[in-house]
């Protein structure tokens, strides 16, 4: 298996969505290519470190101020 | 063929119900849908929109068109799905409004050639966000996000925060499954890419 070839799968082994065989492959692949594996590595955290930090917060202030604008129009069948 | 996953009767989704009830006039059981997912759809908002104030109009603006439209609603799609397809229409149209009527897709700034082969390869040091404050974090991550083409961004955000299928982002943004996937594949790599700048290990004696 090429790097390219590797790339093309790099979804689907972050995902988890990879047949038992092709699993086999790609992890034959990492097992011999340090850049795989950094590449890997890396996107798994960059994927973690954007679920896990919100970065636009909606001020429960906001929230209020919204909610009551949409159910008093809602109120008046919009 | 992708599908999307329709629930039998037996393990109805909740907002089957909170929606049956809002179409009969029960205004609380759409409050109900609002607290839900009011935030999902303000973080959506502001990553296509990128401006706060146009965000919180989508917010409201999503919501009313879909309590206008909840009769025509089929049930047979997931009441979210369809809620961010309207915000994400919205939120174009905003954009549109803002660029003096200039066409706004979501296929704007997508580049056709596949520049996605990493070139950074450095390793990043361990927990590299913990060398940030909380702020200094969310400010890099908005500042490198912001930087990718508007339908990276959207499928990414859709995807990978929001946890959705490839299925639903599609159905969503009205695009196919494998430009989906495509999208998403060369969004994760770009983004991995910019964070390196900030994330990647220092070698002895780099500046």
């Amino acid at each position: 298996m090429t790097c390219t070839e590797f790339l093309a799968l790099l979804d689907e082994l972050i995902d988890g969505t990879v047949g038992a065989e092709t699993r086999k492959q790609l992890e034959e692949h990492l097992g011999g290519c340090a850049h795989c594996t950094v590449t890997l590595n890396t996107t798994r955290k960059t994927i973690e470190v954007y679920r896990s930090n919100e970065l636009y917060e909606l001020p429960k202030s906001v929230r209020d101020r919204l909610h009551q604008a949409i159910l008093a129009r809602c109120k008046n069948g919009c | 063929m992708a599908t999307i996953q329709v629930t039998g009767e037996s393990e109805q989704h909740p907002d089957v119900a909170l929606v049956a009830s809002a179409v009969a006039g029960d205004v609380q059981a759409f409050e109900k849908l609002i607290r839900k997912y009011d935030r999902q759809i303000f973080r959506i908002a502001q990553h296509i929109t990128q401006n706060r104030e146009d965000a919180e109009d989508v917010v409201q603006d999503a919501f009313l068109k879909a309590y206008e439209k909840l009769s025509q609603f089929q049930g047979n799609s997931k009441f979210y799905t369809w809620l961010v397809r309207i915000a994400v229409n919205e939120s174009l149209m905003r954009l549109r409004k803002r660029r003096t009527g200039k066409m706004v897709s979501i296929d704007e700034d997508i580049e056709t050639d596949e520049g996605s082969v990493p070139r950074d390869l450095a390793d990043w040091s361990p927990n590299p966000e913990q060398n940030y404050t909380q702020t200094e974090l969310a400010k890099i991550l908005r500042k490198t996000i912001q930087g990718l083409p508007q339908g990276f961004r959207v499928v990414f955000v859709l995807r990978d925060v929001d946890g959705l299928s490839t299925e639903e982002t599609a159905e969503m943004l009205g695009l196919s499954v494998p430009a989906v996937k495509s999208r998403l594949l060369r969004a994760r790599l770009q983004l991995r890419e910019r964070l390196s700048r900030y994330f990647r290990s220092k070698k002895a004696g780099e500046k």
